[in-house]
């Protein structure tokens, strides 16, 4: 979720890096970068205006300017001041109470709270050993309460069944007293969504908070939320004391800026992500495995040693001289940067290295498996020589003879040619540099997706 | 009526509104609601108000009116892009003198806006085919159930016979939840249950439409995320299930866009329209604070029709796109005024 972000921020720094001197103005214009990436990544305006501005004091001081090696001096700045900002450690759920202890869930119409009560049971009783009971107070949406009775059967967890035509607080004092009864170590109580401006609605959940004094108080929010999420969360935050906030549906696309404006306008941990539909796609937050790496810093340095470590040297250097010598990357250049992948112990263990990608959750990270790259061996192995040494052959009727002959689709060698034709560009940009220049080349690829696609 | 519709249609929508002449509006016939109550609402809410504030204090015609500006529309999720293309174009006509006070300056700005919105605003005719087949699709959680119910309320009104089909399968109880729906609205619900094949329910929902000569169907699917593959196959497969009673069917493949979501609709909207081409969006939670203003980089990419707009969890909570009705829920009409 993070990549996209760190691949921006990393692409500053990396040209920071390599210079001897900074001056201000091309701190400021560094600035502005870093500025405009975390806007992109749906970072909250004023979120992103005080972490410019505190980088930007320390920038502009001595530290930076009187460093020896400035531009890093500059990273560590930003990277210090992102790390402050999402915290260190992962913070648990804190139910060292007198049992039982009540976690409650609020947020938004639609952010997952009814999906992550049930995940969040199933954490408890699989992971920690819990009773865990759970109990709807959505009196509102159609079938909420069926929703979660269904979900309850699936996890395997105590359900207090309610309707809608009780009132919220009562259903809660009724759940409250079952879960004592039953002497139940955990009561999660779902509540309907609501907007931060409905007055009414967040009565009731002040009340609902009231009455059952929860240990725990959750905020969920979706990490595809925009700039609302600032707004949304201080006033959630305002109306009740939150102890933590869960950031859902991270299994997508999105730059995940909520994150960094949620964690900086409440001051409360993230303390899970939801990374699926599923009741066990959920995952405790590492702050600082994500802060590491959001800046794209993490193991790229290691990765770099690995790959130099198991790539092919005699092959890679062929490949590295063709490329200075101008000549055309073609498909059988391809083939081997595929193979040798593979040879790297394949993607799984490539991913974990990769600045952000590592912070995915596992469900994501089993999605890109070698068989993708298998697929596309194969699809290149199908072509006959002479395809291989000019893809540009490829028309309707040869893709398709290649795709059979592969048994996949003509989709699939479409999407290799582009794959291919990013990976020519790529190359062909690489007149010198040899080695080094390469492997970063190619790390930058992967980052971007230029490698076989996430699913 | 069903108890858990206690939270009225009108008390859902207005709590952003506390006027007393929004509840009129709430409950108004959809058909019947003028534009006005939709910029009423958008333009009466926190932010709009807050905005007026702001505005109040730089009346004047320089480079921090611009800043301003630029600060509203990111903070409207714009975009940096589409933000600094809007802002840029119009320090050039000020430095050129060609506004002759701050007002002016916004009027023009607000004019940009509308002229990038007038394009995609065009609206849905039902009537074309009969019967007239909706496809729902998009990302989890942003609203397709409910505003299947708000449409089938909308429909029905208009005297048409509809029928709604349950092709969301996969999440717990989406069945019922439709089902609440229909009963709410008084139209009929084709489903076969959890765990079924959805294209299958589609299918035989179609059946049945012809069957009993219905003007509209409309089908649910499960909310799936765009980076999800297999399921957006399925989404193809649906529609080419469908295609096979009718060829022109789908008639319309409505993508639900959550307003408060960033700069991910833009991926989202892609997505989906590479695997089963979408036809045309709704925006939904436009009750809340956020602004949608995402829509500018969609409407400038895709430049896919924005068919309608949910402003509450009520059936009655639906509206026609308006641009300007939209633009007045970002920008205040006057610098002077506290919207
Ligand atoms: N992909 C993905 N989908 C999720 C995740 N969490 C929840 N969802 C989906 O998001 C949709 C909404 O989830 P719900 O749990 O019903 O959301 P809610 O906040 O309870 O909604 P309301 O009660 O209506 O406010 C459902 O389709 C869920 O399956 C997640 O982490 N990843
Ligand atoms: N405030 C507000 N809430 C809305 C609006 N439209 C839908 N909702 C709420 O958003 C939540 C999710 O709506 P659904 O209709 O279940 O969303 P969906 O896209 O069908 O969700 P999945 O099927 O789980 O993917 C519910 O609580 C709805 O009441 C709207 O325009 N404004
Ligand atoms: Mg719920
Ligand atoms: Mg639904």
């Amino acid at each position: 979720m993070f990549e996209s972000l760190s691949q921006r921020l990393s692409d500053t720094v990396q040209r920071l890096r390599g210079r001897g001197r900074l001056t201000e103005a091309n701190i400021r214009e560094s600035l502005r970068e870093v500025r405009i990436a975390l806007l992109e990544a749906d970072v909250a305006l004023p979120v992103v205006q005080a972490l410019i501005q505190r980088v930007q004091a320390r920038a502009v001081g001595q530290e930076v300017l009187k460093s020896l090696t400035p531009g890093q001096a500059l990273v560590k700045v930003v990277r210090d001041e992102l790390t402050a900002l999402m915290g260190t450690v992962n913070t648990e759920l804190n139910l060292a109470q007198q049992p039982p202890a009540i976690v409650l869930v609020a947020g938004l119409q639609g952010a997952g709270k009814t999906t992550t009560v049930a995940k969040l049971a199933r954490f408890l009783v699989e992971r920690k050993k819990k009773k865990v009971m759970v109990v709807s107070c959505d009196v509102y949406r159609p079938a909420a309460i069926d929703q979660l009775q269904t979900l309850a059967a699936q996890v395997g967890v105590g359900f207090f069944p309610s309707s809608g035509a009780q009132d919220p607080v009562a259903i809660a004092r009724a759940a409250l007293d079952a879960a004592r009864r039953e002497v139940a170590d955990v009561l999660i109580v779902d509540t309907a969504g609501r907007l931060h401006v409905d007055a009414e609605m967040m009565d009731e959940v002040k009340a609902l908070h009231a009455t059952l004094n929860p240990v725990e108080t959750l905020f969920v929010v979706d990490a595809m939320t925009g700039q609302d999420a600032a707004t949304t969360a201080k006033a959630f935050a305002e109306a009740l004391p939150l102890t933590g906030v869960i950031l859902t549906k991270t299994d997508g696309d999105a730059r995940g800026g909520a994150a960094l404006s949620v964690r900086y306008v409440t001051g409360r941990p993230i303390k899970f992500l939801g990374a699926g539909e599923k009741t066990d796609a959920l995952e405790p937050f590492h702050p600082d495995r994500i802060a590491q790496r959001i800046l794209g810093m993490g193991d790229v340095l290691s990765l770099v040693e690995e790959v130099e470590r198991k790539v092919d040297q005699a092959k890679a250097a062929r490949l590295a001289e063709k490329v200075v010598k101008g000549k055309r990357f073609d498909m059988n250049d391809m083939r081997d940067q595929l193979e040798q992948m593979v040879n790297m112990g394949g993607l799984g263990a490539l991913m974990d290295k990769l600045p952000g990608v590592g912070s995915l959750p596992d469900s994501v990270k089993s999605k890109v498996n070698d068989r993708e790259i298998k697929r596309m061996i194969a699809l290149i192995q199908s072509m006959t020589k002479k395809e291989r040494r000019h893809p540009d052959l490829l028309n309707g009727s040869r893709r398709a003879r290649v795709a059979r002959g592969a048994g996949q689709q003509p989709a699939d060698v479409n999407r290799l040619l582009k794959q291919y034709q990013q990976m020519e560009k790529m190359m062909s940009k690489l007149a010198s540099g040899g080695m080094k220049g390469l492997m970063r080349q190619m790390q930058g690829a992967l980052k971007r997706g230029g490698m076989p696609p996430m699913r | 009526m069903l108890k858990f519709w206690k939270k009225k249609p009108a008390a859902a929508g207005d709590a952003a509104q506390p006027e007393p002449a929004a509840d009129a509006d709430a409950v108004a016939a959809p058909s019947a609601a003028p534009p006005r109550g939709w910029r009423e609402r958008l333009a009466g809410n926190a932010l709009a108000r807050g905005l007026g504030v702001l505005f109040a204090r730089h009346p004047r015609l320089d480079d921090a009116l611009l800043d301003e500006l630029e600060t509203v529309l990111l903070t409207a999720d714009v975009g940096v892009a589409a933000t600094q293309a809007l802002v840029e174009d119009l320090r050039t006509r000020m430095h050129r003198r060609a506004f002759a006070d701050a007002d002016a300056l916004l009027a023009a700005l607000r004019e940009d806006m509308r002229a990038m919105l007038a394009p995609v605003a065009r609206p849905l005719d039902v009537s074309a085919a009969k019967p007239f087949v909706l496809l729902m699709v998009g990302v989890n959680g942003v609203g397709k159930t409910t505003t299947i119910g708000k449409l089938a309320r909308r429909y029905r009104d208009e005297g048409r016979d509809v029928l709604l089909a349950a092709g969301d399968t996969f999440r717990a109880a989406a069945v019922k939840q439709l089902e609440a729906w229909g009963e709410r609205d008084g139209v009929p619900v084709i489903a076969q249950g959890q765990g079924a094949d959805a294209a299958s329910v589609i299918f035989d929902a179609l059946q049945a439409a012809r069957a009993r000569g219905c003007d509209v169907l409309i089908a649910d699917t499960a909310g799936r995320l765009h980076t999800q593959g297999g399921l957006m196959d399925e989404l193809g497969k649906i529609k080419r299930v469908l295609g096979k009673l009718d060829a022109a069917a789908p008639h319309e493949v409505l993508m639900v866009i959550d307003g408060t979501t960033g700069q991910n609709a833009i991926n989202q909207v892609r997505q989906f329209r590479d695997a089963v081409g979408v036809s045309g969006l709704v925006v939904t939670k436009l009750d809340g604070t956020a602004k949608g203003g995402v829509v500018f980089a969609l409407a400038r990419e895709f430049g896919l029709p924005i068919r309608y707009v949910g402003l509450g969890e009520g059936a009655e909570d639906l509206r026609e796109f308006e641009p300007r009705a939209f633009v007045d829920g970002l920008l205040p009409e006057t610098l002077g005024a506290t919207a």
